[in-house]
């Protein structure tokens, strides 16, 4: 009688450990899943404050139009890539071509006190920032999935039911690898 | 910022290893906490055994384990309730004893920013932001947990601080929120109060038998069944040291665990924003400045990012030990020492 019931004791604890761990693991994926969304929120946010920089720039140096056909094309290319390589490319590229735009407006003092252009800087300095953390959120959760996903007793768990390593974020381009964060 | 204080952080930052990571100092802080919480537990726990003890003895002369254990479970009811009472007490009251008022985007975007991309960075959704209009340099965050928080500024440091420094701050407060300090705050002074309304009843059972019997007897039964005598006595001089001694240990325990938290947060920040450089040079800069906030008082100290009361600037190690606030050339010299 008693050792049954220590056999039964036994298998119920084993079993709620495997649900409480197996739960663990899908809610750890499920939070990569969602810093990844949350990337692409920020990303196109960025792309719908562009045109608005694009017209007030016109507005005081519309000769200057290499540097604004740049940004459209720039920003255009990063809206059309197809998979994240691309994509991480392009909007490395889109950042180059904004920091040229600002760097633009040391020459016009009108365009660089104008109150919208400000605002802009100010808005799209912060999106960049909103990137880059959206980035680092990502890459925390990637790591504490993969954490879970490699530590003993859970990887037990996580090689019987298929929950595999994710990889990390990076920026392939060794040049882009500079200070993450921008100031225009 | 005076030589004296340069040299201070100076010593302590060659105090740590240099590989150390922000993630290290997170682990560390974290568990010394839990030991400190664990520690408050089992003065509580003491004090309930002492004061059923004492109301045992008194009512019948000998130690009844029933009356003990009575008292625990008291105690632990009281205590569940009154948390749950502070708990939805509500960050509402707390903002309006600090005169703070709620801002908009468009009233200062710079701040609101800031605030959202640290949200972001620490996944967490973005608290309300309010502001207090005072020339003092300090900071807070309150809020039971991340989706009904606040985080609040004085216009006094908001306008001395550069992007990064704002950031490093916010990151500061962000970070208690994220590590639920406000939640832990509460409990600690649940018990702390518990502590010492147990103690202040237990000087009445003392002195006047507390009413449950006659003055300071009762009925002393004589049997031997359950104890008494001589163990009767050491008890009693146990219970009655314990009494004087707990509320000052027990105010000793949460002091002691709000330095650890700040600790923490300052770990905390640093994981989000990356750059301990921002934080080290915005404490920097309150270790500079000396105006007193008004609307501070000693129910909301502990929560601000630096102590409002200049006095306890934890300058020796006695005041250290009475500073809800860890030393600041302490808290620059480890943030200095992640930079390495």
């Amino acid at each position: 009688m008693f050792p049954t019931l220590i056999t039964l004791g036994v298998i119920v604890l084993i079993v709620l450990f495997l649900v409480a761990t197996y739960n663990a693991l899908v809610a750890k994926r499920i939070q990569t899943e969602n810093a990844w969304a949350q990337i692409d929120v920020q990303l196109k946010r960025r792309y719908d404050l562009i045109p608005n920089l694009v017209e007030t720039v016109k507005g005081y140096a519309a000769h200057e139009k290499q540097t604004l056909e740049a940004v459209i094309k720039a920003r255009q290319t990063a809206i059309d890539a197809s998979n994240v390589r691309d994509q991480a490319a392009a909007e490395n590229m889109l950042t180059g071509a904004l920091r040229q735009i600002f760097a633009l407006s040391e020459s016009y003092p009108n365009l660089k006190a104008n109150e919208n252009f400000m605002q802009l800087q100010e808005e799209l300095g912060s999106t960049e920032n909103k990137i880059s953390y959206a980035r680092q959120f990502f890459n925390d959760t990637v790591s504490q999935f993969n954490t879970a996903v490699q530590k003993f007793p859970s990887n037990l768990i996580a090689g019987m039911f298929g929950f595999k390593n994710k990889d990390f974020f990076e920026i392939e381009v060794p040049e882009q690898r500079e200070a993450v964060k921008v100031k225009f | 910022m005076n030589a004296d204080r340069t040299s201070q952080i100076e010593d302590r930052r060659s105090f740590y290893p240099a590989d150390i990571t922000y993630t290290q100092l997170i682990a560390r802080n974290k568990r010394n906490s839990n030991v400190l919480v664990g520690v408050m537990g089992l003065l509580v726990v003491a004090v309930a055994c002492a004061i059923g003890a004492m109301v045992s003895i008194y009512g019948t002369g000998v130690i009844r384990p029933q009356a003990v254990v009575m008292s625990i479970a008291v105690g632990l009811m009281v205590a569940v309730a009154s948390t749950m009472f502070s708990y939805y007490a509500g960050a509402a009251t707390i903002l309006s004893i600090s005169g703070a008022r709620e801002i908009q985007k468009s009233d200062d975007p710079q701040l609101f920013n800031v605030v959202e991309e640290l949200s972001i960075a620490g996944g967490i959704p973005m608290p309300m932001v309010y502001v207090m209009d005072s020339p003092a340099l300090n900071a807070f965050a309150t809020g039971r947990d991340p989706k009904n928080a606040a985080v609040a500024i004085t216009t006094g440091l908001r306008a001395k601080l550069t992007r990064d420094e704002l950031a490093g701050v916010i990151a500061h407060e962000l970070s208690h929120i994220r590590h639920y300090d406000i939640r832990l705050t509460m409990l600690m002074a649940t018990l702390a109060g518990l502590i010492v309304l147990a103690a202040d009843m237990a000087w009445r059972i003392a002195f006047y038998g507390g009413g449950f019997g006659s003055g300071g007897g009762g009925r002393r039964r004589s049997s031997n069944s359950e104890g008494g005598g001589a163990a009767v006595v050491i008890v009693m001089v146990i219970a009655v040291l314990l009494m004087i001694v707990a509320p000052l240990l027990a105010k000793l325990i949460q002091l002691a665990v709000s330095r650890q938290r700040e600790y923490l947060a300052d770990a905390g920040a640093v994981e989000l924003t990356r750059y301990p450089q921002g934080l080290a040079d915005a404490l920097r800069k309150l270790a500079g400045d000396d105006t007193p906030l008004e609307t501070a008082n000693k129910a909301t100290g502990h929560l601000f990012i630096d102590n409002p009361f200049l006095q306890a600037r934890g300058e020796s190690d006695w005041d250290s030990a009475f500073s809800t606030h860890p030393p600041i050339h302490e808290r620059i010299a480890r943030l200095e020492a992640l930079m390495r």
